[in-house]
């Protein structure tokens, strides 16, 4: 599976969990704490992501900034293993 | 804003564009006008054409776009936007001049302005946000209102035999000579946001060609005067304002674009 993650910027989320909604495996989730502003913002609850930018569209606010593991990348630790 | 690096080798998918200003938005948690926002300023950041475009602000709750916006903009008076922007576009012909309005500005107070400006089909775009409230004053009845649709101005739900029917205007609008691309979206899911970035970016191409009037207008929620949480707003748009603002193009050029 293609990993990936993602970096909120937590002070300008506003907790609206429109990407909560959108995320196909369910990894993103509320804070316990405030921001600055007084909201909720959202976080990576599991290391499920696999960087679909699914949360970076829907985002009102442009916080989420997607990274994905680059494709050759999951290809050579499988040729890796299989040497032995 | 922080500063932002790949972590352990992965690449950079999805960033921020440079044509968004830092300045964090006004808007409500869940409005549209963010991601509307956004996706124009990655389409012009695509087309390489920050310095030659010039946008046009209107009165209401994107009254301060021109905050977000790291371009030229110009702030006109409520309603008055199209006719600014007939006015740029005449003086500076080789600008990429686009409008950002409401339904407030657009169908109310700048109906006039609006059908005339389309029927000169002036080489403009014009971005209409329709939520069906007034959301800057507080959530009043717009002539985008839907019928039985509460508002602090009604109560009891939009009465048609004495408020009207809501105001269909993008049909109006595709109706007439001078519109060459007319189309409505959405932004609630990523499928709906895809689409409409491709819109946009085929009306900045039209206008490269001046063709004539590019009208996108998308379908947005407005979770504070509606007095829902942003999820119930998108599922209560998509059950109520789907099937009376159908979306999809109303007239598209028959230009094939390579």
């Amino acid at each position: 599976m293609i990993r990936g993650t993602v970096l909120i910027a937590q002070e300008v989320c506003k907790g609206c969990e429109l990407c909560i909604a959108v995320c196909p495996q369910e990894c993103l989730g509320l804070s316990e704490h405030l921001n600055i502003r007084g909201y909720r913002y959202v976080r990576l609850i599991q290391e499920t992501c696999t960087g679909c930018i699914n949360c970076a569209l829907v985002c009102p606010d442009s916080a989420i900034t997607v990274f994905r593991e680059p494709k050759g990348a999951a290809k050579k630790t499988v040729v890796v293993q299989s040497t032995p | 804003m922080p500063e932002l690096k790949p972590t352990n080798g992965f690449e950079e998918v999805f960033r921020k564009v440079q044509t968004l200003t830092d300045t964090p938005m006004h808007y409500c948690p869940g409005c549209g006008h963010g991601v509307v926002h956004r996706l124009l300023m990655e389409v012009v950041d695509e087309m390489r054409i920050q310095d030659k475009t010039v946008g046009v602000a209107p009165v209401g709750c994107s009254v301060f776009a021109y905050q977000y916006m790291n371009i030229d903009m110009q702030e006109a008076a409520h309603g008055r936007a199209t006719a600014v922007a007939t006015g740029i576009k005449r003086v500076l012909p080789d600008r990429y001049v686009f409008t950002y309005q409401g339904d407030g500005d657009l169908a109310a107070i700048g109906t006039n302005e609006t059908i005339h400006t389309v029927n000169r089909g002036e080489n403009i775009l014009i971005v209409f946000i329709n939520n069906g409230v007034y959301g800057m004053t507080g959530g009043q009845m717009a002539p985008t209102t839907l019928a039985g649709m509460k508002t602090t101005t009604s109560p009891f739900g939009r009465d048609i035999a004495t408020m009207g029917h809501p105001l269909k205007i993008t049909e109006l609008l595709a109706q007439l000579p001078g519109a060459y691309y007319v189309t409505r979206h959405a932004v609630h899911t990523p499928t709906a946001v895809r689409k409409l970035k491709k819109s946009l970016r085929m009306a900045f191409e039209f206008q490269e060609m001046k063709k004539g009037t590019c009208f996108v207008e998308v379908v947005s929620n407005c979770p504070s005067g509606w007095k829902m949480t942003p999820q119930e707003s998108n599922e209560w748009m998509e059950k109520n304002m789907f099937p009376y603002y159908p979306l999809g193009d109303l007239k598209v050029p028959k230009v094939r674009m390579n």
